[in-house]
Protein backbone atom coordinates (compact mmCIF):
# COMPACT_ATOMS: atom_id res chain seq x y z
CA UNK A 1 0.00 0.00 0.00
CA UNK A 2 1.35 3.03 -0.99
CA UNK A 3 2.04 6.23 1.48
CA UNK A 4 -0.43 8.25 0.21
CA UNK A 5 -3.07 5.39 0.60
CA UNK A 6 -2.47 5.45 4.21
CA UNK A 7 -2.50 8.40 4.61
CA UNK A 8 -5.83 8.82 2.92
CA UNK A 9 -7.36 6.32 5.39
CA UNK A 10 -5.95 8.41 8.42
CA UNK A 11 -7.87 11.54 6.84
CA UNK A 12 -10.66 10.74 4.87
CA UNK A 13 -12.52 14.78 4.07
CA UNK A 14 -15.69 14.03 4.20
CA UNK A 15 -18.26 16.28 0.96
CA UNK A 16 -22.00 16.09 2.10
CA UNK A 17 -24.49 16.07 -1.06
CA UNK A 18 -28.05 16.43 -0.22
CA UNK A 19 -30.03 15.57 -3.07
CA UNK A 20 -33.81 15.62 -2.42
CA UNK A 21 -33.54 14.51 1.44
CA UNK A 22 -36.38 15.66 4.25
CA UNK A 23 -32.90 17.04 6.07
CA UNK A 24 -33.42 14.45 8.76
CA UNK A 25 -29.96 12.18 7.37
CA UNK A 26 -28.15 15.83 7.58
CA UNK A 27 -29.06 16.48 11.26
CA UNK A 28 -27.79 12.94 11.92
CA UNK A 29 -24.29 13.55 10.14
CA UNK A 30 -23.50 16.52 12.36
CA UNK A 31 -23.92 14.25 15.05
CA UNK A 32 -21.59 12.57 14.50
CA UNK A 33 -19.17 15.82 15.03
CA UNK A 34 -20.54 16.56 17.94
CA UNK A 35 -18.88 16.02 21.23
CA UNK A 36 -20.26 12.03 22.23
CA UNK A 37 -19.36 10.65 18.77
CA UNK A 38 -16.24 13.19 17.71
CA UNK A 39 -15.51 11.68 14.25
CA UNK A 40 -12.31 14.11 13.76
CA UNK A 41 -10.38 11.69 16.36
CA UNK A 42 -9.86 9.81 13.50
CA UNK A 43 -9.24 12.93 10.75
CA UNK A 44 -12.67 12.33 9.44
CA UNK A 45 -13.37 16.77 8.50
CA UNK A 46 -16.63 17.78 6.88
CA UNK A 47 -15.28 19.82 4.01
CA UNK A 48 -16.86 23.08 2.15
CA UNK A 49 -15.87 22.41 -1.56
CA UNK A 50 -16.28 18.87 -3.58
CA UNK A 51 -12.82 19.72 -4.49
CA UNK A 52 -11.14 18.79 -1.16
CA UNK A 53 -13.63 16.04 -0.73
CA UNK A 54 -12.39 12.23 -0.56
CA UNK A 55 -15.75 10.83 0.38
CA UNK A 56 -19.05 12.13 -1.13
CA UNK A 57 -21.95 11.17 1.04
CA UNK A 58 -25.10 11.84 -0.32
CA UNK A 59 -28.25 11.80 0.87
CA UNK A 60 -31.79 11.73 -0.44
CA UNK A 61 -33.71 10.21 -3.26
CA UNK A 62 -32.38 11.81 -6.92
CA UNK A 63 -34.85 14.51 -8.30
CA UNK A 64 -34.98 15.47 -11.51
CA UNK A 65 -33.48 19.02 -10.95
CA UNK A 66 -30.86 17.79 -8.99
CA UNK A 67 -29.74 15.23 -11.56
CA UNK A 68 -27.50 16.78 -13.58
CA UNK A 69 -25.66 18.82 -10.94
CA UNK A 70 -25.22 15.24 -9.45
CA UNK A 71 -23.40 13.93 -11.90
CA UNK A 72 -21.17 17.15 -12.31
CA UNK A 73 -20.00 16.86 -9.17
CA UNK A 74 -19.21 13.89 -8.91
CA UNK A 75 -17.16 14.41 -11.79
CA UNK A 76 -15.91 17.66 -9.90
CA UNK A 77 -14.58 15.43 -7.27
CA UNK A 78 -10.43 14.48 -7.20
CA UNK A 79 -9.67 10.51 -8.06
CA UNK A 80 -9.58 8.86 -5.71
CA UNK A 81 -13.05 9.44 -4.47
CA UNK A 82 -15.68 7.27 -2.78
CA UNK A 83 -18.97 7.49 -2.93
CA UNK A 84 -21.45 6.52 0.00
CA UNK A 85 -25.48 6.27 -0.17
CA UNK A 86 -27.23 7.41 2.82
CA UNK A 87 -30.68 6.68 4.35
CA UNK A 88 -33.15 4.42 3.25
CA UNK A 89 -33.71 7.14 0.40
CA UNK A 90 -30.77 7.35 -0.88
CA UNK A 91 -30.47 3.38 -1.11
CA UNK A 92 -33.51 2.84 -2.57
CA UNK A 93 -35.66 5.97 -2.49
CA UNK A 94 -37.72 5.03 0.69
CA UNK A 95 -40.85 6.68 1.31
CA UNK A 96 -40.25 9.06 -1.98
CA UNK A 97 -40.23 6.08 -4.27
CA UNK A 98 -43.34 7.19 -6.19
CA UNK A 99 -42.63 10.89 -5.78
CA UNK A 100 -44.07 12.42 -9.21
CA UNK A 101 -39.98 14.28 -9.26
CA UNK A 102 -37.71 11.26 -7.99
CA UNK A 103 -35.97 9.75 -11.13
CA UNK A 104 -34.26 6.99 -8.95
CA UNK A 105 -32.17 6.03 -6.41
CA UNK A 106 -28.70 7.52 -7.04
CA UNK A 107 -26.46 3.81 -7.99
CA UNK A 108 -28.58 4.23 -11.33
CA UNK A 109 -26.26 7.59 -12.56
CA UNK A 110 -23.35 7.11 -10.65
CA UNK A 111 -21.37 4.33 -9.20
CA UNK A 112 -21.37 3.77 -5.23
CA UNK A 113 -19.16 1.89 -3.11
CA UNK A 114 -20.92 1.49 0.40
CA UNK A 115 -24.63 1.98 1.37
CA UNK A 116 -25.76 3.24 4.68
CA UNK A 117 -29.78 1.96 5.44
CA UNK A 118 -31.71 3.74 8.05
CA UNK A 119 -34.25 6.31 8.26
CA UNK A 120 -31.81 8.13 9.28
CA UNK A 121 -29.07 5.84 10.25
CA UNK A 122 -27.65 6.12 13.82
CA UNK A 123 -24.54 7.67 13.95
CA UNK A 124 -22.59 4.08 15.02
CA UNK A 125 -24.51 2.81 11.65
CA UNK A 126 -22.59 6.02 10.15
CA UNK A 127 -19.06 5.50 11.67
CA UNK A 128 -19.22 1.82 11.02
CA UNK A 129 -20.09 2.37 6.97
CA UNK A 130 -17.15 5.02 6.87
CA UNK A 131 -14.47 2.11 8.13
CA UNK A 132 -15.83 -0.27 6.08
CA UNK A 133 -15.47 2.20 2.78
CA UNK A 134 -12.03 3.17 4.12
CA UNK A 135 -11.17 -0.85 4.10
CA UNK A 136 -12.21 -0.95 0.81
CA UNK A 137 -9.28 1.14 -0.41
CA UNK B 1 30.44 28.76 0.62
CA UNK B 2 28.60 31.66 2.23
CA UNK B 3 25.70 30.99 -0.57
CA UNK B 4 25.28 27.42 0.13
CA UNK B 5 24.69 28.22 3.77
CA UNK B 6 22.47 30.44 3.34
CA UNK B 7 20.52 28.00 0.71
CA UNK B 8 20.55 25.40 3.31
CA UNK B 9 19.51 28.00 5.77
CA UNK B 10 16.27 28.60 3.65
CA UNK B 11 15.36 25.16 2.61
CA UNK B 12 16.36 23.10 5.89
CA UNK B 13 17.08 24.88 9.13
CA UNK B 14 15.38 27.73 10.06
CA UNK B 15 13.58 27.80 6.52
CA UNK B 16 11.29 25.47 4.85
CA UNK B 17 11.68 22.11 6.45
CA UNK B 18 11.81 23.38 10.16
CA UNK B 19 8.99 25.83 10.02
CA UNK B 20 6.78 23.50 7.86
CA UNK B 21 7.21 20.40 10.68
CA UNK B 22 6.66 22.82 13.29
CA UNK B 23 3.90 24.70 11.97
CA UNK B 24 1.96 21.46 10.84
CA UNK B 25 2.47 20.60 15.15
CA UNK B 26 1.22 24.24 15.27
CA UNK B 27 -1.85 23.35 13.30
CA UNK B 28 -2.54 20.26 15.59
CA UNK B 29 -2.03 22.33 18.63
CA UNK B 30 -4.74 24.23 17.51
CA UNK B 31 -7.29 21.44 16.21
CA UNK B 32 -6.54 19.97 19.67
CA UNK B 33 -6.92 22.90 21.93
CA UNK B 34 -10.18 23.22 20.02
CA UNK B 35 -11.72 20.04 20.62
CA UNK B 36 -11.11 20.10 23.67
CA UNK B 37 -12.59 23.76 24.42
CA UNK B 38 -15.85 22.01 22.89
CA UNK B 39 -15.48 19.09 24.99
CA UNK B 40 -14.23 16.59 21.93
CA UNK B 41 -11.39 14.76 22.27
CA UNK B 42 -9.58 15.89 18.91
CA UNK B 43 -7.08 14.69 16.68
CA UNK B 44 -4.08 12.34 17.10
CA UNK B 45 -0.59 14.59 17.11
CA UNK B 46 0.46 13.07 13.17
CA UNK B 47 -3.23 14.32 11.80
CA UNK B 48 -1.87 17.49 9.94
CA UNK B 49 1.45 15.14 8.42
CA UNK B 50 -1.86 12.92 7.52
CA UNK B 51 -4.28 15.55 5.73
CA UNK B 52 -0.30 17.24 3.76
CA UNK B 53 0.70 13.55 2.44
CA UNK B 54 -2.85 12.32 1.24
CA UNK B 55 -2.98 15.40 -0.43
CA UNK B 56 0.23 15.31 -2.39
CA UNK B 57 -1.40 11.97 -3.57
CA UNK B 58 -4.93 13.56 -4.60
CA UNK B 59 -5.67 14.11 -8.32
CA UNK B 60 -4.50 18.26 -9.36
CA UNK B 61 -7.85 19.43 -11.18
CA UNK B 62 -7.78 23.02 -13.12
CA UNK B 63 -10.87 24.09 -13.93
CA UNK B 64 -11.33 25.18 -17.32
CA UNK B 65 -11.79 28.43 -17.06
CA UNK B 66 -8.80 28.94 -15.05
CA UNK B 67 -5.89 30.58 -15.87
CA UNK B 68 -3.61 28.14 -14.83
CA UNK B 69 -0.43 30.05 -14.53
CA UNK B 70 -1.87 32.24 -11.51
CA UNK B 71 -3.75 29.89 -9.81
CA UNK B 72 -0.53 26.87 -9.98
CA UNK B 73 1.97 29.43 -9.41
CA UNK B 74 0.74 31.44 -6.37
CA UNK B 75 0.33 28.87 -4.01
CA UNK B 76 4.24 28.49 -4.59
CA UNK B 77 4.96 32.00 -4.43
CA UNK B 78 3.27 32.45 -1.24
CA UNK B 79 4.94 29.41 0.33
CA UNK B 80 8.46 31.12 -0.50
CA UNK B 81 7.46 34.31 0.85
CA UNK B 82 6.37 32.72 4.35
CA UNK B 83 8.82 30.56 4.14
CA UNK B 84 11.52 33.78 3.54
CA UNK B 85 9.75 35.27 6.74
CA UNK B 86 10.27 32.11 8.70
CA UNK B 87 13.91 32.22 7.51
CA UNK B 88 14.39 35.71 9.06
CA UNK B 89 12.72 35.73 12.21
CA UNK B 90 14.55 32.72 13.47
CA UNK B 91 17.98 33.37 11.76
CA UNK B 92 17.53 36.94 14.52
CA UNK B 93 16.65 35.02 16.82
CA UNK B 94 19.03 32.62 17.10
CA UNK B 95 21.56 34.93 16.40
CA UNK B 96 20.76 38.78 16.95
CA UNK B 97 24.10 39.89 15.10
CA UNK B 98 22.72 38.27 11.77
CA UNK B 99 20.37 41.19 11.74
CA UNK B 100 20.45 43.89 9.28
CA UNK B 101 19.16 47.41 8.78
CA UNK B 102 15.43 47.33 7.89
CA UNK B 103 14.99 43.64 7.97
CA UNK B 104 11.75 44.16 9.97
CA UNK B 105 10.24 46.09 7.11
CA UNK B 106 11.51 43.35 4.72
CA UNK B 107 9.41 40.90 7.22
CA UNK B 108 6.74 43.25 7.83
CA UNK B 109 6.16 43.11 3.80
CA UNK B 110 7.09 39.92 3.16
CA UNK B 111 4.47 38.68 5.44
CA UNK B 112 1.63 39.97 3.16
CA UNK B 113 2.72 38.23 0.18
CA UNK B 114 1.14 35.39 1.21
CA UNK B 115 -2.59 36.79 1.16
CA UNK B 116 -1.77 38.66 -1.85
CA UNK B 117 -0.97 35.45 -3.74
CA UNK B 118 -4.36 33.91 -2.24
CA UNK B 119 -6.36 36.61 -3.70
CA UNK B 120 -4.69 36.60 -7.22
CA UNK B 121 -4.98 32.23 -7.01
CA UNK B 122 -8.63 32.64 -5.83
CA UNK B 123 -9.38 35.52 -8.64
CA UNK B 124 -7.40 32.92 -11.03
CA UNK B 125 -9.34 30.23 -10.55
CA UNK B 126 -12.51 31.20 -12.53
CA UNK B 127 -14.86 30.22 -9.34
CA UNK B 128 -17.31 33.39 -8.41
CA UNK B 129 -17.28 32.28 -5.13
CA UNK B 130 -13.32 31.98 -5.83
CA UNK B 131 -13.39 35.93 -6.42
CA UNK B 132 -15.54 36.56 -3.88
CA UNK B 133 -13.46 35.20 -1.31
CA UNK B 134 -10.77 37.38 -2.81
CA UNK B 135 -12.26 41.01 -2.77
CA UNK B 136 -13.17 40.14 1.24
CA UNK B 137 -9.56 39.25 1.46
CA UNK B 138 -8.27 42.26 -0.10
CA UNK B 139 -10.65 44.16 1.94
CA UNK B 140 -9.48 42.39 5.25
CA UNK B 141 -5.85 43.00 4.34
CA UNK B 142 -6.44 47.42 4.03
CA UNK B 143 -8.05 47.03 7.20
CA UNK B 144 -5.57 44.86 9.57
CA UNK B 145 -2.41 46.12 8.19
CA UNK B 146 -3.24 49.92 9.21
CA UNK B 147 -3.46 48.87 13.08
CA UNK B 148 -0.70 46.60 12.82
CA UNK B 149 1.76 48.92 11.06
CA UNK B 150 1.39 51.75 13.61
CA UNK B 151 1.22 48.89 16.43
CA UNK B 152 4.64 47.61 15.39
CA UNK B 153 5.88 51.19 15.11
CA UNK B 154 5.40 51.84 18.72
CA UNK B 155 8.00 49.31 19.72
CA UNK B 156 10.22 51.44 16.85
CA UNK B 157 9.40 54.60 18.23
CA UNK B 158 10.82 53.21 21.54
CA UNK B 159 13.96 51.11 20.09
CA UNK B 160 14.85 53.73 17.40
CA UNK B 161 15.91 51.73 15.44
CA UNK B 162 14.97 49.59 12.52
CA UNK B 163 16.50 46.07 12.80
CA UNK B 164 15.33 43.20 14.90
CA UNK B 165 18.83 43.06 16.37
CA UNK B 166 18.20 46.39 17.89
CA UNK B 167 14.96 45.51 19.32
CA UNK B 168 16.38 42.32 20.83
CA UNK B 169 19.11 44.22 22.45
CA UNK B 170 17.08 47.27 23.54
CA UNK B 171 14.43 44.70 25.35
CA UNK B 172 17.52 42.43 27.06
CA UNK B 173 18.20 45.40 28.36
CA UNK B 174 15.49 47.55 28.98
CA UNK B 175 12.89 45.32 29.91
CA UNK B 176 10.20 43.76 27.65
CA UNK B 177 7.84 46.18 25.44
CA UNK B 178 4.89 44.35 26.96
CA UNK B 179 6.19 45.98 30.81
CA UNK B 180 5.40 49.17 29.19
CA UNK B 181 1.90 50.85 28.98
CA UNK B 182 2.15 51.48 24.79
CA UNK B 183 3.80 48.47 24.52
CA UNK B 184 0.53 46.22 26.10
CA UNK B 185 -1.92 48.41 23.77
CA UNK B 186 0.20 47.99 21.05
CA UNK B 187 0.06 43.80 21.54
CA UNK B 188 -3.49 44.07 22.04
CA UNK B 189 -4.05 45.35 18.55
CA UNK B 190 -1.08 43.08 17.16
CA UNK B 191 -3.10 40.18 18.32
CA UNK B 192 -6.37 40.75 16.77
CA UNK B 193 -4.78 41.56 13.89
CA UNK B 194 -3.02 38.53 13.69
CA UNK B 195 -6.23 36.91 14.25
CA UNK B 196 -7.31 38.73 11.03
CA UNK B 197 -3.71 37.39 8.58
CA UNK B 198 -4.71 33.92 9.92
CA UNK B 199 -7.54 33.62 8.93
CA UNK B 200 -9.27 32.80 11.95
CA UNK B 201 -12.75 33.56 13.61
CA UNK B 202 -13.99 36.22 14.00
CA UNK B 203 -12.10 36.68 10.60
CA UNK B 204 -12.32 34.00 8.93
CA UNK B 205 -14.34 36.37 5.97
CA UNK B 206 -12.28 35.27 3.10
CA UNK B 207 -12.55 31.43 3.81
CA UNK B 208 -15.76 31.22 5.25
CA UNK B 209 -16.75 27.50 4.60
CA UNK B 210 -19.98 27.24 5.48
CA UNK B 211 -21.12 30.36 3.61
CA UNK B 212 -19.05 30.53 0.14
CA UNK B 213 -17.49 27.38 0.04
CA UNK B 214 -13.96 27.49 1.13
CA UNK B 215 -13.37 31.30 -0.48
CA UNK B 216 -10.39 31.83 -1.98
CA UNK B 217 -9.35 28.16 -1.57
CA UNK B 218 -12.66 26.95 -3.21
CA UNK B 219 -11.75 25.30 -6.52
CA UNK B 220 -7.90 23.76 -5.12
CA UNK B 221 -7.23 20.36 -4.79
CA UNK B 222 -4.15 17.76 -4.38
CA UNK B 223 -1.08 19.28 -4.51
CA UNK B 224 -1.88 22.90 -4.65
CA UNK B 225 -4.32 22.54 -1.42
CA UNK B 226 -1.38 21.07 0.10
CA UNK B 227 0.99 23.90 -0.63
CA UNK B 228 -1.92 26.04 0.49
CA UNK B 229 -2.58 24.65 3.70
CA UNK B 230 1.27 24.51 4.33
CA UNK B 231 1.29 28.52 3.43
CA UNK B 232 -0.98 28.74 6.86
CA UNK B 233 0.90 26.52 8.44
CA UNK B 234 3.99 28.24 8.06
CA UNK B 235 2.47 31.61 8.86
CA UNK B 236 0.90 30.09 11.64
CA UNK B 237 4.38 29.60 12.99
CA UNK B 238 5.94 33.36 11.50
CA UNK B 239 3.23 35.51 13.14
CA UNK B 240 3.34 34.26 16.42
CA UNK B 241 6.95 34.33 16.45
CA UNK B 242 6.89 37.74 15.01
CA UNK B 243 4.65 39.51 17.89
CA UNK B 244 6.72 37.66 20.37
CA UNK B 245 10.01 39.17 19.03
CA UNK B 246 8.57 43.20 19.02
CA UNK B 247 6.81 42.93 22.17
CA UNK B 248 8.06 40.13 24.48
CA UNK B 249 11.73 39.81 24.12
CA UNK B 250 12.36 37.09 21.32
CA UNK B 251 12.75 33.54 21.88
CA UNK B 252 16.51 31.57 22.72
CA UNK B 253 17.44 28.26 22.83
CA UNK B 254 20.66 28.55 25.43
CA UNK B 255 19.84 26.69 29.01
CA UNK B 256 16.47 26.86 30.45
CA UNK B 257 15.81 29.90 28.07
CA UNK B 258 14.08 27.31 25.58
CA UNK B 259 10.93 26.78 28.24
CA UNK B 260 10.21 30.30 28.63
CA UNK B 261 10.44 30.22 24.45
CA UNK B 262 8.31 27.66 24.30
CA UNK B 263 6.23 28.53 26.68
CA UNK B 264 5.60 32.04 25.35
CA UNK B 265 4.84 30.56 21.90
CA UNK B 266 2.79 28.12 23.32
CA UNK B 267 0.70 31.10 25.04
CA UNK B 268 0.39 32.94 21.75
CA UNK B 269 -1.17 30.29 20.13
CA UNK B 270 -3.19 29.23 22.83
CA UNK B 271 -4.91 32.76 23.35
CA UNK B 272 -5.35 33.15 19.54
CA UNK B 273 -7.55 29.67 19.69
CA UNK B 274 -9.28 30.65 22.51
CA UNK B 275 -10.23 34.08 20.40
CA UNK B 276 -11.00 31.61 17.73
CA UNK B 277 -13.28 29.42 19.62
CA UNK B 278 -15.55 32.03 21.57
CA UNK B 279 -16.73 34.35 18.60
CA UNK B 280 -18.68 34.08 15.59
CA UNK B 281 -17.63 35.39 12.17
CA UNK B 282 -18.40 39.14 11.73
CA UNK B 283 -19.20 40.74 8.02
CA UNK B 284 -16.70 42.29 5.95
CA UNK B 285 -18.16 45.72 7.03
CA UNK B 286 -18.09 44.84 10.11
CA UNK B 287 -14.76 43.56 10.39
CA UNK B 288 -12.89 46.86 8.77
CA UNK B 289 -15.04 49.46 11.27
CA UNK B 290 -13.46 47.18 13.69
CA UNK B 291 -9.75 47.41 12.74
CA UNK B 292 -10.04 50.98 11.47
CA UNK B 293 -12.08 52.78 14.48
CA UNK B 294 -11.35 50.95 18.09
CA UNK B 295 -8.15 49.33 16.95
CA UNK B 296 -6.77 51.93 15.03
CA UNK B 297 -7.34 54.27 18.03
CA UNK B 298 -6.06 52.30 20.29
CA UNK B 299 -2.92 51.46 18.36
CA UNK B 300 -2.82 55.42 17.54
CA UNK B 301 -2.92 56.19 21.84
CA UNK B 302 -0.26 53.52 22.26
CA UNK B 303 1.73 55.90 19.27
CA UNK B 304 1.54 58.71 21.59
CA UNK B 305 1.79 56.96 24.96
CA UNK B 306 5.53 55.44 23.19
CA UNK B 307 6.69 59.35 21.92
CA UNK B 308 5.83 60.93 25.29
CA UNK B 309 8.03 58.04 27.07
CA UNK B 310 5.58 55.61 28.58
Amino acid sequence: MSLALKALKKSPWIFHVNTGACNNCDIEILDCLTPRFDVERFGVVLVGSVRHADVLLISGPVTQNILPRLKRLYEAAPRPIKVVAFGACGCRCGIFRDGYNVVGPMDKFIPVDAYIPGCPPKPETIISGIVKVLNQL
Amino acid sequence: MQAVMYIVRYLVFPGFVFSAVVGLLTTWVDRKVSARVQLRVGPPWFQPFADTIKLFGKEVIVPSNARWTGFLLMPIIGLAAATLASTILWSVNLAPERTFIGDTLVTLYVMTIPALAMIIGGSASGNPLGALGSAREMKLLFAYELPLTIAFLTTIVKVGSFSFGKILMYQQYNGVMLGSVSGVLAFIVAIFCAQAKLGFLPFDIPEAETEIAGGTHIEYSGAPLAIVRLNTAIMYLVVPLFIITVFWGGVNFTGWRILTSVLKYVAIVVIMVLIKNTNPRVKIAQAVRFFWGPMFAISAIAMILAIIGY
